[in-house]
């Protein structure tokens, strides 16, 4: 930014933004507090049950398919490309807010494209998924899976696997219908009427939150 | 920290934006990603570690990952000190959520190993892999 913050610069004297940001921005990082927390009580009632469960279906027996393969086991392959395809697509959108800086529409128009298509292109990665689990025998109420260790599992792993992806796999969706609305905003000229590119900052922020809740849920359900 | 990011100024010289650094960012978050997999696969087919230290290495690369994406995509990183301390205080409060519930968690299993004799047996008993697509295979209730 142009200027330059002196030492000792007194923020809460009056006068300017004590934090430094716009008024919108700031309740968007807010807003993704409350709805870190929620993800948080998911994720952490899942860490709870799994931790009072003595064993627990194993992620690279469940999770080891791939479109258009067949049979073929490759653990964790297609949820590797679909984590790929998710930070691929907070990259278009950092080169979208980057863009915004510098008023470039249509390197906002383009970037936006791309991270709509990013979006679509995990949502249809989860859809396939879940349509593969549920061929399977998987859904809510309904497990064939074993145990790690050979035992019954219980239905608790495909409920809060459903549960938690589905509620992430909606974030994902929101976002995708915001990021058309801030297209198609930006193609309307909206922005440079308005004089600045704050909304596909804000936009932004819910993207990468949409990511980083991925990167987490990607963790718990993949990896341990 | 950087703390020279303001709101007001809109005007078209300022392209402090570093398409470098978000680069950087997305190779670091993809490497470490690869990395991940890469030891659950050895795991998976050797068993070479423990699972224990494997899960610590897991969760220590998701808390980076989390700050690269925090700190650099989502900007935070480069906001003033204020604002970085309204969001990464109320955030410790997982530290104590993660420890309380866990603990609950494993108390719980410890209580229904030692005084439920269903649980107990259900946890010894192994049984036999249904065949694939069995479809409406009911597993026993919680």
């Amino acid at each position: 930014m142009a200027h330059t913050v002196p030492v000792g610069q007194k923020w809460w004297s009056g006068g300017r933004s004590p934090f430094n940001v716009e008024y919108g921005k700031l309740m968007m990082w807010y807003f993704l507090m409350s709805d870190a927390f929620t993800f948080g009580a998911f994720l952490i009632s899942y860490g709870t049950i799994r931790f009072s469960s003595s064993s627990w279906p194993n992620p690279n027996e469940v999770f080891r398919t791939f479109p258009f393969i067949g049979e073929m086991s490759v653990p964790l392959a297609f949820v590797s490309l679909m984590t790929f395809i998710l930070i691929m697509s907070s990259v278009t959108m950092v080169m979208a807010v980057g863009a915004g800086q510098i008023h470039d529409r249509k390197a906002v128009m383009k970037w936006m494209f791309l991270t709509i298509l990013g979006g679509l292109a995990f949502l249809g990665c989860q859809a396939w998924e879940w349509t593969h689990l549920h061929a399977e025998g998987a859904w809510w109420g309904r497990n064939p899976f074993m145990n790690i260790d050979g035992t019954q599992s219980t239905t608790n792993f495909t409920n809060y696997f459903f549960t938690i992806t589905g509620f992430h796999g909606f974030h994902v969706f929101s976002g995708v219908i915001i990021n058309i609305i801030m297209l198609i905003k930006t193609w309307r000229g909206d922005f440079e009427r308005t004089g600045h590119y704050l909304m596909i900052e804000k936009a932004g922020l819910y993207w990468h939150f949409v990511d980083l809740v991925w990167v987490f849920v990607f963790t718990c359900f993949y990896l341990l | 920290m950087d703390s020279s990011h303001g709101t007001t100024s809109f005007t078209k010289e300022k392209s402090e934006f570093n398409k470098k650094a978000i680069w950087k960012t997305f190779w670091i978050l993809l490497a470490i990603t690869v990395f991940e997999l890469i030891i659950a696969i050895i795991y998976f087919e050797t068993h070479f570690f423990p699972k224990h230290i494997l899960n610590g290495v897991f969760v220590i690369m998701t808390l980076a990952k989390a700050f690269f994406i925090v700190a650099e995509f989502m900007h935070l990183g480069h906001e003033i000190k204020n604002l970085v301390m309204t969001i990464a205080i109320p955030a410790c409060l997982f530290i104590w959520f993660l420890i309380a519930f866990m603990w609950d968690g494993s108390s719980y299993h410890d209580l229904r190993m030692r005084y439920d004799s269903y649980q107990y047996e259900q946890s010894k008993t192994k049984v036999v892999q249904p065949e694939k697509h069995e479809e409406g295979k009911k597993p026993g209730k919680e």
